[in-house]
């Protein structure tokens, strides 16, 4: 290839760990960049700041990588300003594809994720309970300006059109750089496809049943991660623990499995299904025994949209607009 | 005018479809708010499509299926007990009102109790008014 493919690396509303994850490749990474120009990643990687990227002309980067979700106002900008700037944008990770943890924040109101974070948590030292205000004069004079804090969060997708997307919470390091080797090969199927194998969890799995000709029984119990320490070698959801492999992708080689740790679907969904937690409600629901276990599940899981939706709370069309009507229903009731 | 809502009805093609023929034949009379949508099973119906339905703004959704013990292929009954059990959870969890989904075991034989059925869920839905998803709160 003669010209380097120019890359580019934004950080919207997540925690960084998906850069993290790239920058875990190490000295492949390194080989990677006699390919690759990084244009921009900030503040990872490159000095490079917000008007310098603004001051790009468009399409001017070939691959443009989102991680993390829309949260505020300057998550807004910048993701529209990088689409305008490139060919190619990829949502990469859990938050950009799906919402991601944060999202989950849409299942409270603004005052309440404000009181706990800037008042209640145990490390905050606040008696005047001083939240931050968007804009803030100081000394009578300056007037100082920080992003907004948006009423819902949103995914990449919502806000801008998106090429591909990459789950995972952070996308293992070893398939990103098969991604980086797909991107350079020129290899890179539809667009609005996942970058990903498509395969279930359960198919990296050892403890998968199948693998020993063992049959899969129904789940006559239910337990949660806090009961006991499970059987390492035997499947979790046959022993009563609610894992999510059988829906989710599994490009992460069934990582939390290995540490008995049951999926929650991180990866995404698996090829043909809409909506993650619907499917895994209905994917659940038939692999118990009876009506009896059904019930000591609701009764012993006590946040249900906390458990199926655990990364994917925002790409489900219902919890998007009931997330964008809760701050309006907020202020009726205060009238 | 009282608002007239919007329900997608999935109807189970040996029991709640059959039933909903038999209402025709007996005319018997219901508010013309349902739109039935015919399915092998009510096993077949995914809590996908009931988002789905939801999402798009129905106000509300039933699901019509064999009473336990006749289901056709013997099981899909009590599976769909249990995911809408848990579904329901999730709805009310994610600030959604799971009255608007309802769960109904009606036989072939049953034609007033399909009527009688429709009747109930419209009455109540109209209390409830449109769904969050059409303006109502």
């Amino acid at each position: 290839m003669a010209e380097k493919v120019k890359t580019a690396f934004l950080l919207a509303g997540g925690c960084a760990g998906c850069e993290m994850s790239v920058v875990d490749l190490s000295e492949a990474l390194v080989g990677a960049l006699e390919h690759l120009e990084i244009v921009f990643w900030a503040p990872t990687v490159a000095d490079v700041k917000y008007k310098d990227l603004e001051d790009m002309p468009d399409k001017s980067i070939d691959l443009a990588f989102v991680d993390g979700m829309i949260r505020n106002s300057e998550n807004e900008h910048t993701v529209k300003v990088l689409r305008q700037k490139s060919k190619v944008l990829v949502a990469f990770g859990a938050c950009a594809s799906l919402g991601g943890i944060a999202a989950l924040g849409d299942l409270h109101t603004k005052e309440e994720l404000f009181k706990q974070a800037y008042k209640d948590s145990f490390s905050t030292d606040n008696p005047e309970g001083i939240y931050p205000t968007p804009e803030y004069l100081l000394d009578g004079k300056y007037n100082l300006t920080i992003p907004t804090f948006l009423d819902r969060c949103s995914t990449i997708d919502q806000i801008v059109d998106v090429e591909y997307y990459v789950g995972g919470c952070p996308p293992h390091p070893s398939f990103v750089g098969k991604l980086i080797e797909a991107i350079l090969a020129g290899n890179l199927p539809a667009p609005g496809s996942w970058l990903t194998s498509g395969k279930a969890v359960c198919e990296s799995c050892s403890r998968n049943p199948a693998k020993d000709g063992v049959e899969r029984l129904p789940v006559g119990d239910i337990k949660r991660t806090i009961d006991g320490t499970p059987d390492s070698d035997k499947c979790l959801l046959q022993q009563g623990y609610m894992c999510f492999g059988p829906v989710t992708q599994g490009d992460c080689g069934g990582s939390c499995l290995n540490v008995n740790i049951p999926c929650r679907g991180c990866g995404g969904p698996i090829p043909g299904v809409k909506d993650f937690g619907a499917r895994c409600v209905s994917m659940i629901a038939s692999s118990l025994a009876d009506d009896a276990t059904a019930q000591k599940f609701i009764d012993q899981y006590n946040d249900m949209a906390k458990m199926f939706y655990r990364y994917s709370h925002t790409a489900n069309r219902l919890n998007h607009k009931i997330a964008g009507m809760k701050e309006q229903k907020v202020s009726e009731a205060c009238k | 005018m009282s608002f007239s809502p919007n329900i997608v009805g999935f109807a189970c093609q040996w029991c709640t479809y059959a039933g909903a023929d038999l209402a025709g034949n007996l005319r018997a009379k219901y508010p013309p708010t349902v739109k039935l949508i015919k399915v092998p099973c009510s096993g077949r119906v995914e809590p996908e499509h009931v988002l789905e339905a939801f999402a798009n703004g129905a106000d509300g959704v039933l699901i019509g299926g064999c009473h336990f013990g006749d289901c056709h292929y013997k099981t899909g009954n009590y599976k769909t007990s249990r995911r809408i059990a848990i579904y329901e959870k999730l709805l009310k969890d994610s600030g959604f009102e799971a009255d608007r989904l309802r769960l109904e075991w009606i036989s072939g034989a049953e034609g007033y109790r399909f009527a009688e059925v429709i009747e109930e869920f419209t009455k109540q839905l109209q209390e409830m008014g449109p769904s969050p998803m059409n303006g109502g709160v």
